[in-house]
């Protein structure tokens, strides 16, 4: 682990909570402040935690249908050419652009796409993957995958005041505070 | 005392478990050193894998002709052994997407191992059209990338959508999978002591912090992917029937296929997700988590679809019958009492008459009963797509060209060497990756959510069910 003299710019304020409740009770604590460079950190999702830390609905969805499009006309666009203009074959008769024959690759394309969205949407819209992040440079941090429950408020938050932060993880509960160094 | 009870759902996490007990007892499996009957069955999966690798080479030097194939049966035990794996397949993603959707919460506790149970499946399945094709240095005529041809396939032949489905569907089940998987390599990541796994989970985890950020988009990403999954599995199995279903031979033309390939499969991943399991769990002894109870509902399921298999079969031979066509009646009539009655015997009495034992609450929650039926249960649905296939060629409309089919020692050898593939991978998995989606399992614990709480003190407060009186009889 890196020390305290290597890193010395200041990344933020870490505090540790009891429980998932804590946790949920903090993060309103904190929205209620008028900090928004802030997260939680919890090893699942907690119920209700989306509504505490005031977090805008999800623009996944719209990448997704993005994806789901592109796979379904790009489904369409690629039969029609291969079939009907690039090598047209007389198959028992059936027309080229043989609509319900082309139903299952054009639903499976689809398919692919959107999950192709989901997955690769998700993880850009998180930032991963970003294997360096200050706050594995904090021992205790190792908690938050598995029992641990932590509020970081970030230095480069308009408002952040080292001590105003402490003082307001104090008052919410927390179990443990210690400033995260870059 | 009223004549009703109240029985409160069992619990999904036995024993008293916290968050970090979770977590050791699941991690300590990956990170502890190997024990030594690991080594033991690792290389005896290696040995069926090599009877793999051997038949598979003798195939490719020879060709198609070491197979039993003959005319008319041109199609034989590659394709029911490619039917046979998908089906089992199908239960992974209906434990991880439908049941989701229905938010089920006693699926997170098979859903990890039932999804690599799904791929390793489907990667065992995909060997066979990959090799039944002879030639297999030309495979990829079947995708659309231009060749020296210069011919597109055929997108009005059901094979060819069958490499759509089947290739997508092994794509997204990995996504799904690793999606899944993330948040638990972060766990491993962080439990592990050495550099090795440090680093190679490290990278594996890509990053994850478990920011409350993070799991608003990942949480919808898999609710998306479930949605995604549902359609695409039942597509799949329905494609997989169109390639019979799509031919006019006799016992094949029916529109019943899809519904009933797709009941059939999903009765047949769950036996196999309960053989596995119920092994898993005794070894690796997370009983407290993989319960008693979950296996009660997972043979519900079984008798459920069983059934649903074993109507499907009586209006296979109604509808024959009632379609008053010659051809199909006789087919029928034939698998019953012909040359392989015996195998439509061995099919009946594997997936219509044995799963019907669960009806018993006492048998559904016998472990040695249910591994047993499990085992059946898998026999008999392999029969099922032998019924399918062989009948239905050898004695089809010609009765002059009718012939009896015999598998080889090379049928046999590349089936048996599949399981080599499958558990080879399946005890790597064990081995390196957590067997069991921690972080979903702790979401569902009751310390888990904010309103088993006290809201002043902030303490633990186990949710207690109040039952009402009986209200007196008004009327």
């Amino acid at each position: 682990m890196s020390t305290n003299d290597q890193n010395t710019e200041l990344y933020g304020i870490l505090a540790e909570f009891k429980n998932p409740k804590a946790l949920l009770d903090a993060s309103e604590k904190v929205v209620e402040a008028g900090y928004d460079k802030f997260d939680t950190y919890a090893p699942f999702p907690i119920h209700g935690i989306d509504k505490a830390m005031n977090l805008p609905k999800s623009k996944l969805g719209w990448i997704v249908l993005g994806h789901g499009i592109l796979g379904f006309t790009g489904a369409i666009a690629m039969m029609y050419f291969m079939s009907v203009i690039d090598y047209p074959i007389n198959i028992s008769g059936k027309p080229f652009f043989n609509a319900p024959a082309w139903v299952p690759v054009t639903f499976e394309l689809t398919v692919l796409l959107s999950a192709f969205g989901a997955v690769f949407g998700m993880f850009f819209l998180n930032g991963l993957p970003r294997l360096n992040n200050p706050l594995f440079n904090v021992e205790r941090f190792k908690k938050a995958t598995d029992d641990g429950f932590f509020v970081c408020i970030e230095a480069s938050d308009s408002k952040f005041q080292e001590d105003l932060v402490r003082q307001l993880f104090e008052e919410a509960g927390a179990t443990h505070i210690e400033e995260v160094y870059d | 005392m009223s004549k009703y009870e109240y029985i409160p759902e069992p619990a999904l996490v036995k024993g008293n478990h916290s968050f970090s007990s979770i977590t050791k007892l699941v991690t300590d499996v990956n990170l502890r050193p190997t024990p030594k009957p690991w080594y033991a069955a690792m290389l005896l999966a290696n040995a069926f894998l090599g009877v793999f690798l051997v038949a598979v080479a003798y195939l490719i030097w020879e060709g198609t002709g070491i197979w039993g194939l003959m005319n008319p049966v041109g199609w034989g035990w590659a394709i029911i052994n490619f039917v046979w794996w998908v089906g089992i397949g199908h239960a992974g993603t209906l434990i991880s997407a439908i049941l989701f959707l229905f938010r089920q919460d006693w699926r997170t506790a098979i859903n990890r191992f039932a999804e690599a149970m799904t791929i390793f499946a489907v990667i065992c399945a995909l060997m066979f059209p990959g090799i039944h094709v002879g030639r297999i240095w030309v495979i990829y005529w079947v995708f659309p990338i231009p060749n020296q041809m210069a011919m597109w396939p055929n997108f009005n032949s059901p094979l060819l959508w069958d490499v759509f489905a089947v290739s997508t569907y092994f794509t997204v089940s990995l996504l799904f999978w690793y999606v899944g998987l993330v948040p638990d390599l972060a766990t491993l990541r962080d439990k592990a002591k050495d550099k090795v796994r440090k680093i190679a989970y490290g990278i594996a985890a890509l990053g994850w912090t478990g920011s409350g950020r993070n799991w608003w988009n990942y949480e919808k990403a898999y609710m998306i992917l479930a949605g995604l999954a549902t359609p695409l599995v039942l597509s799949v199995h329905t494609i997989v029937s169109f390639d019979f279903a799509v031919s006019m031979i006799p016992g094949w033309h029916t529109t019943i296929f899809p519904p009933y390939f797709v009941a059939g499969a999903v009765f047949s991943g769950f036996a196999m997700v309960l053989t596995l399991m119920i092994i898993c769990r005794k070894i690796y002894g997370m009983e407290d988590i993989m319960t008693d109870d979950h296996m009660e509902k997972m043979n519900i399921i079984i008798l459920v679809t069983g059934s649903m298999v074993g109507f499907a079969y009586m209006m296979e031979f109604f509808i024959a019958w009632y379609s008053g066509v010659e051809y199909e009646k006789a087919i029928f009539m034939l698998r019953a009492t012909g040359p392989y009655a015996w195998a439509y015997w061995i099919m009946m009495l594997c997936n219509v008459i044995s799963p019907q034992v669960f009806w018993s609450k006492k048998l559904r929650r016998n472990v040695n009963f249910t591994f047993f039926i499990s085992i059946v249960v898998n026999i008999g649905m392999w029969f099922e797509r032998f019924v399918i296939t062989v009948t239905s060629l050898a004695n089809d409309y010609l009765p002059s060209s009718w012939d009896y089919f015999s598998p080889t020692i090379w049928d046999v050898l590349t089936y048996v060497g599949t399981f080599g593939i499958f558990f080879t991978l399946f005890l790597a998995f064990l081995r390196f990756l957590p067997m069991i989606a921690i972080a979903e399992i702790k979401a569902v614990m009751p310390q888990a959510d904010p309103h088993n709480y006290d809201e002043e003190t902030q303490e633990y407060h186990p949710h207690e069910v109040v039952v009402p009186k009986p209200q007196a009889e008004t009327v």
